[in-house]
């Protein structure tokens, strides 16, 4: 086995396995760190051992188990130093020394990102750790992710660590009756990393693909786990929608391209369609909660040949149920400039008028945006070379001010 | 198991005044959640409060009214055991407090941690 080989066979499995060998890990250790050390250890020994023995068959159980085998020699030799931290809780049916030796190795992915999802973690420190636990990247790479510094995303995931167990926060999959609402603050989590992939808040790139694909792999994961729900299911739909048409919202000169003027040709048809077939199913399945309703309007989207073809009308109803389901001053926004589109630009503007002295929109680019546009359309150009200059200030995404910056020459014209 | 401390946060309005339809609720409370109840309390509104601050000498000076002056005020405790959070949390949501209030969950720091 050569050096490369071995070498790209154990970063695949990091993409692949990390998420199992460490929720399997774990339950051995009942400690996140302890448990991050041996699976960080057995992908080291990987990298020694693998050119010599060759690939194992199966990655992930030879991973978990050398990580399994770790912790065991750790906690039997007790080398780790007095726990700073209790121990995780976990139901009694899971029992530690015995499991490792075990055949199967039981699938923890759920428990584990249900643990780093919890409610009772602010949301940022939420995102931090299921990037960290669930996709293994490296601390430094969570912060660059959210343009923070080392320090301040280290100390985020040490203090997130610390509360999970000094708080007692249990490591389970939720009973039923808690399960739908515990899902709709998993899938806001890997819903957030889509949506900062997508367009990123701040920087000078439009899309970050990287983040993209961790969400689109945690969609994956989870509706793997969870066939059934239409939520997870949805937001795999959401996200494959959105990747599916990523290559074509820049043009070669990193330029954004708005839906109507892409070049469909450009899409990832079979992304499409599975994305389709998904949302079709999570919304005759849940008609009434947020994610397939999202995934619902996104399709019908996708589904039109151009902006005039889109069923606006289908859109503004989806956005009223949307409405009741998830009242957000975004929804609004976004069904104004449905409204726009189907009854002309002055009814847009006045729905977009009624949203403009709620203080949740103050700052909100989109808002001005999308005023400038309707102002455009109507003719009044004064107000709407305001309204663009209003919403290139506010945007801190280099890619979105240059695409208003293009619009706003047009005046000069 | 552990042991978590509930603190009760309520409007001032609430805190002021007895309220027999609220005491109700908090016997039904405790009857409820009978084996998890470690002890609890309520306490007579914040103006009846003392505050015994220490100044920058480290010398102790007493005040009048509560250490924190807030919108909502502390009006009673409860010490639950429970396994794990998710089970505090669930006596938590049955705590009565009245609209616009609600119930802050604290672990209880054990001596020998």
């Amino acid at each position: 086995m050569t050096a490369p080989a071995v070498a790209a066979a154990v970063a695949d499995a990091h993409r692949r396995e990390w998420a199992f060998v460490l929720a399997a890990t774990v339950r051995v250790t009942r400690d996140l760190d302890l448990a991050e050390e041996c699976v960080q250890d057995a992908y080291a020994r990987a990298l020694s051992t693998w050119d010599s023995s060759g690939i194992p068959r199966n990655v992930g159980a030879w991973l978990t188990t050398a990580a399994r085998n770790r912790a065991l020699d750790l906690l039997r030799r007790k080398q780790t130093a007095r726990r700073a931290l209790p121990l995780l809780i976990a139901e009694a049916e899971i029992d530690t020394a015995d499991s490792a030796t075990q055949v199967d190795i039981p699938d923890d992915r759920l428990r584990l990102i249900f643990t780093c999802c919890h409610p009772a973690l602010a949301q940022p420190a939420q995102v931090a750790l299921t990037l960290r636990l669930l996709c293994g990247l490296t601390t430094d790479e969570v912060a660059r992710a959210f343009l923070v510094t080392t320090p301040t995303m280290a100390a985020r995931i040490t203090r997130a660590k610390k509360k999970i167990a000094q708080a007692r926060i249990p490591y389970r999959v939720p009973p039923a009756d808690e399960l739908p609402a515990r899902i709709d603050a998993v899938a806001d989590v890997v819903h957030l990393l889509f949506t900062t992939g997508h367009t990123a808040p701040t920087g000078e790139v439009l899309v970050r693909a990287d983040l993209v694909e961790r969400s689109l792999d945690l969609a994956r994961m989870l509706h793997a786990l969870l066939p059934d729900d239409a939520t997870v299911a949805a937001l795999l739909s959401l996200i494959l929608f959105g990747s599916a048409r990523m290559a074509a919202r820049v043009d070669a000169d990193g330029r954004l391209v708005p839906l109507p003027e892409q070049d469909r040709g450009r899409w990832d048809k079979q992304a499409i369609e599975d994305g389709n077939s998904l949302a079709r199913k999570a919304f005759r399945a849940q008609p009434t909660r947020r994610y397939p309703l999202l995934a619902a309007i996104a399709a019908v989207h996708v589904r039109a040949p151009g902006r005039d073809a889109t069923n606006w009308r289908e859109i503004i109803a989806l956005y009223d149920l949307l409405m009741r389901a998830w009242p957000s001053p975004v929804v609004a926004l976004n069904r104004a400039v449905a409204i726009g589109e189907a009854d002309g630009a002055t009814a847009g503007l006045c729905a977009l008028d009624e949203l403009a002295a709620d203080p949740r929109l103050a700052g909100y680019h989109y808002l001005p945006m999308a005023r400038a546009e309707m102002l455009w359309r109507l003719g009044r150009f004064d107000e709407a070379r305001l309204a663009y200059q209003e919403a290139a200030l506010l945007t801190e995404n280099s890619v979105e001010r240059e695409f208003i910056a293009a619009k706003l020459d047009r005046f000069t014209e | 198991m552990a042991e978590y401390l509930l603190l009760l946060n309520v409007t001032d309005d609430e805190a002021s005044a007895v309220n027999p339809e609220r005491s109700k609720e908090h016997a039904e409370f405790a009857q409820q959640h009978g084996a998890a109840l470690r002890g609890g309390n309520r306490l007579r509104p914040a103006d009846t409060a003392t505050s015994v601050r220490r100044n920058d000498a480290g010398e102790p000076v007493v005040t009048d009214g509560p250490f924190y002056e807030t919108k909502e005020v502390l009006a009673g405790y409860y010490l639950v055991e429970a396994a794990d959070l998710d089970e505090a949390i669930a006596i938590a949501k049955d705590v009565p407090c009245g609209a616009g209030g609600g119930i802050e969950v604290r672990p209880i720091w054990p001596m020998n941690e």
